[in-house]
């Protein structure tokens, strides 16, 4: 009995880690196709349209055009999030649970809903398509995040710090920088990654908003009209390593902090 | 200078419809250490709050060496926080949480450093200047608090329940250490704490709290001997309480009615005064003494014992709404379901007359 | 001093968050050429069964997507918490999570790959005899129910793991000091403590799928549509901007009643 469950339980688990990894393992393998169609049999194999993606022009403008976005975007949300998250963990507002809830209800709105009615807004506006298009939306997505984030975590014990700052005759932009800024680090760390992470990979949003100069995702879903395409495999390969590499290097700088 | 350094007067403050405090005049000498002593809720970290100004009181007034404070923010006072969290900042090192306030009035770096190693081998931690805070143990947190409060040699150093979050031994050890301390800076300091013990240690002036209100203030000693209500007889140390009404006045005397009988004590009064006894657990004794008078038999209901003596609860037979704490020497036969007589003294009773 | 704190991050969301809806709101009540007030966006939308088609599928997918994954990551999640030695659980978590590091759009790509025609399920089906022709599995309705569970049971797995490490080992010990089995502390504490978890989870789950246009619309394809899909095509094709905003305040005001209808669990976890 005990064994049959022990079985049944790793069976299990083996299953959906098959089921997980089903995707990205024939992605990975088939980007290393000899021939040109990413389907069985496996011919490979051979870096050639890892070569092909990395000649594309295109592909590599659009690669640095999503970098651009991401950071500044992310910059901005989280700049925004962060003094709007201090005003109300430390300052008794009028209203504040609603203008919070406020803050936060794009979360709750579909991007493609986003991405419309920006497109709506900046055509009745005159603004014609543009990465800076494409950036606002990112930041009207990534705001709410970073501000629920980092004011979740703006505890009484912050509170004090930041008291003790004051009463030992620290100025409020002081405080803000050499206090409240450093002892909010993580968060502030944490808010900025992640938004970097939904911006980089958002697609809707930089569809509708952007027309020549587009991002990554854009062009790879551009990429899908030619049908099954190694080159696609080898584009979401990279990226795929890429994120992996940026994510451990966060686990282990945060792992690292741990252990200290 | 004339008068004293801090002045409260007549202090009010409420939060919503709770009255925090209420009416609180309180002055503080310079050179003293004050201690605020009362239950939580007594309103002894709001008064502590409004002399450091992170609260400002919804009426009366802060005046610190003549100047009124009232609406002054922390900065500009003359006055630095110890935290009950101790509120080190957790992203600089030792040296540069002692050296913040320095920083902050713009000393040359130098300055600061050396001031820094001055106060932290002044708290006995001058080995610490490179570490960081999370590298230190509850009690060098604590000094380190200490010494960042005192850089900026404020006129009134404010304790927060400093000693609260360390365990009972090292607590006694900082307190010897905070007397110490005080007495060789001179600064005037006023600590807040819940501890009589702690209280009965540290403090010059002893200010009792309770409900928003000073209950009774003055030295250690006298408070403890000769408590001005029944709040404080009972929570400076344990009391047993009678109550009763004053019968008839003699030469300096007055005879009161109590539950357990009339007792006469020296004291002056008017007759039908209702009034309240108070006696120690240590003036409780088991067998008569010279001058003592009898408290009518008791049935022991619970005896703990604690070291050197034993603490015994008993219930008075004739009246049992009289529970007496004694404390009788550790070797004294007594167990719970005896019944006993109590002797006390009547020099050694406290009247109480609210 | 705190009103200019706060108001940078409000006006923002003003100008490009509220002043967009109202935008739209007052579009849907538009003519398609610009004209009157009217609702007939509204009336088209509900009167017209291949419209109104396009909000059942995207219901009925989106519900079913939510039940699978939470039913398939509930399990999951509880063995990595439970019978996972606890120095490999971190290791055990960021492998069942690395996925999630592919970009959406090639992820729903990826599955592709796996289902279509000649894709590797089809090969290994055909391959080992149990199929003679290869099954039509691209462009249905289950390839899209598949691309979404699959990123679906990441994200629960994840939140569900938290749920599960944050639950004090004194309840199962009380638990087990009380007489229960280890089936019974499963049914009557540790399922009860983590359902408001779960529901959070499934909400979450509910309004990123409802509102999602590429997964169904590269593994779906155009043979039925959801809603985004009918959205992005009124954008696209038809220029349709009153329609298309009027379908967005429906597919708004779905997930709005979703909300309401989780709203008492998300409120619990909140406090």
């Amino acid at each position: 009995m005990r064994v049959l469950a022990k079985l049944l339980v790793s069976a299990y688990a083996l299953a959906v880690y098959g089921f997980i990894f089903l995707p990205v393992i024939v992605l990975v393998l088939f980007s290393l196709q000899a021939t040109s169609f990413p389907i069985p049999p496996f011919t490979g194999p051979s870096l050639r349209w890892y070569e092909a993606v990395l000649a594309d022009q295109r592909l590599t403008s659009a690669l640095i055009n999503s970098v651009l976005v991401a950071l500044l975007s992310s910059l901005a949300a989280v700049t925004l999030g962060f003094l709007a998250a201090w005003g109300f963990a430390r300052y008794h507002l009028p209203r504040s649970g609603l203008l919070r809830g406020l803050i936060t209800l794009p979360l709750t709105v579909s991007y493609l809903i986003i991405g419309m009615g920006l497109l709506i807004l900046f055509n009745w506006a005159g603004v014609p398509k543009s990465l800076i298009a494409a950036g606002i939306g990112h930041v009207v997505i990534n705001l709410p995040l970073c501000f629920a984030i980092i004011y979740s975590q703006m505890g009484d014990h912050q509170v004090n710090i930041e008291r003790a700052a004051r009463d030992l005759g620290a100025p409020e932009w002081k405080v803000l920088f050499l206090v409240s800024v450093p002892v909010m680090w993580p968060a502030i760390f944490a808010a900025f990654f992640l938004s970097m992470t939904f911006s980089w990979d958002e697609f809707v949003i930089a569809f509708l908003l952007t027309r020549f100069d587009t991002t990554l995702p854009v062009e790879i879903w551009n990429m899908l009209r030619s049908g099954l395409n190694p080159r696609t495999n080898a584009v979401g390969s990279m990226v795929f390593a890429v994120s992996i590499v940026l994510a451990l290097l966060l686990e282990l700088a945060f792992l690292r902090r741990r252990r200290q | 200078m004339t008068g004293p350094l801090v002045e409260i007067r007549k202090v009010s403050h409420s939060f919503g419809s709770h009255k925090a405090l209420d009416d609180v005049s309180l002055n503080v000498e310079s050179g003293s250490y004050t201690v605020l002593l009362g239950p939580s809720g007594s309103g002894k970290t709001t008064l502590l709050s409004i002399i450091g100004g992170f609260v400002h009181p919804s009426e009366g007034g802060v005046v610190i060496r003549g100047n009124d404070f009232t609406r002054m923010p922390p900065a500009r006072r003359p006055t630095a926080t110890v935290f009950q969290d101790y509120a080190l900042f957790p992203h600089l090192s030792v040296g540069n949480n002692v050296g913040f306030g320095l920083r902050m009035r713009g000393a040359p770096r130098a300055k600061r450093i050396g001031r820094a190693r001055d106060i932290l081998a002044m708290v006995g931690l001058a080995d610490a200047f490179g570490k960081m805070p999370h590298q230190l143990s509850g009690g060098q947190r604590q000094r380190v608090a200490l010494a960042r409060a005192l850089v900026v040699e404020p006129a009134v150093l404010l304790l927060d329940e400093p000693l609260g979050a360390l365990d009972l031994k090292l607590r006694r050890q900082m307190q010897d250490e905070l007397k110490a301390l005080q007495k060789r800076v001179g600064t005037a300091f006023i600590h807040v704490t819940h501890d009589q013990e702690e209280a009965m240690a540290l403090a010059d002036h002893c200010v009792v709290m309770n409900n928003g209100r000073i209950e009774d203030q003055g030295p250690p000693e006298r408070v403890y001997s000769r408590p001005a209500s029944r709040f404080s007889a009972t929570f400076m140390g344990e009391s047993t309480l009678l109550s009763g009404k004053v019968l008839d006045l003699g030469m300096d005397e007055i005879r009161i009615d109590t539950q357990v009988g009339p007792v006469s004590v020296q004291a002056a009064g008017e007759p039908g005064f209702d009034v309240s006894l108070a006696i120690r657990p240590e003036h409780i004794t088991l067998a008569p003494q010279a001058g003592s008078i009898s408290l009518g038999e008791a049935k022991v209901v619970d005896v703990v014992f604690q070291g050197s003596f034993k603490r015994v609860s008993a219930v008075s037979i004739k009246s049992p709404d009289v529970s007496f704490i004694a404390k009788v020497r550790s070797n004294q036969p007594v167990a719970v379901g005896d019944t006993v007589e109590l002797h006390a003294v009547p020099g050694d009773m406290i009247i109480l007359s609210r | 001093m705190p009103w200019a704190l706060v108001t940078p991050a409000l006006l923002w969301t003003l100008v490009f968050f509220v002043l967009p809806f109202i935008a739209m709101v007052v579009l849907s009540l538009l003519e398609h050429d610009g004209g009157a007030a009217t609702l007939a966006n509204y009336r088209q939308f509900f009167g017209n069964p291949s419209y109104w088609r396009a909000l059942v599928n995207s219901l009925e997918v989106t519900l079913t997507v939510t039940v699978i994954s939470v039913l398939l990551a509930y399990p999951f999640a509880w063995i990595l918490a439970e019978v996972v030695p606890l120095r490999l659980q971190r290791l055990a978590l960021v492998l069942a999570v690395l996925p999630f590091w592919t970009s959406y759009v090639v992820r729903s790509y990826s599955w592709l790959l796996v289902l279509s025609e000649n894709g590797v399920v089809n090969r290994a089906l055909t391959g080992s005899g149990l199929l003679s022709e290869p099954m039509q599995l691209a462009n249905t309705r289950a390839a899209t129910v598949i691309g979404f569970v699959h990123f679906f049971v990441m994200l629960l797995t994840l939140t569900i793991f938290a749920n599960l490490k944050q639950l004090s080992p004194s309840y199962r010990r009380a638990a087990a000091d009380l007489g229960a089995g280890p089936v019974r502390t499963f049914l009557h504490v540790i399922l009860p403590l983590t359902l408001p978890g779960i529901v959070v989870g499934a909400f979450l789950t509910f309004v990123l799928a409802i509102g999602d246009y590429i997964t169904p619309q590269i593994l779906g394809g155009n043979n039925e549509l959801l809603m985004p899909q009918l959205i992005m095509m009124q954008i696209g094709r038809r220029g349709d901007f009153p329609l298309a905003s009027a379908l967005a305040i429906v597919l708004m005001a779905v997930v709005t009643l979703a909300y309401l209808f989780c709203a008492r669990w998300l409120k619990i976890e909140r406090a």
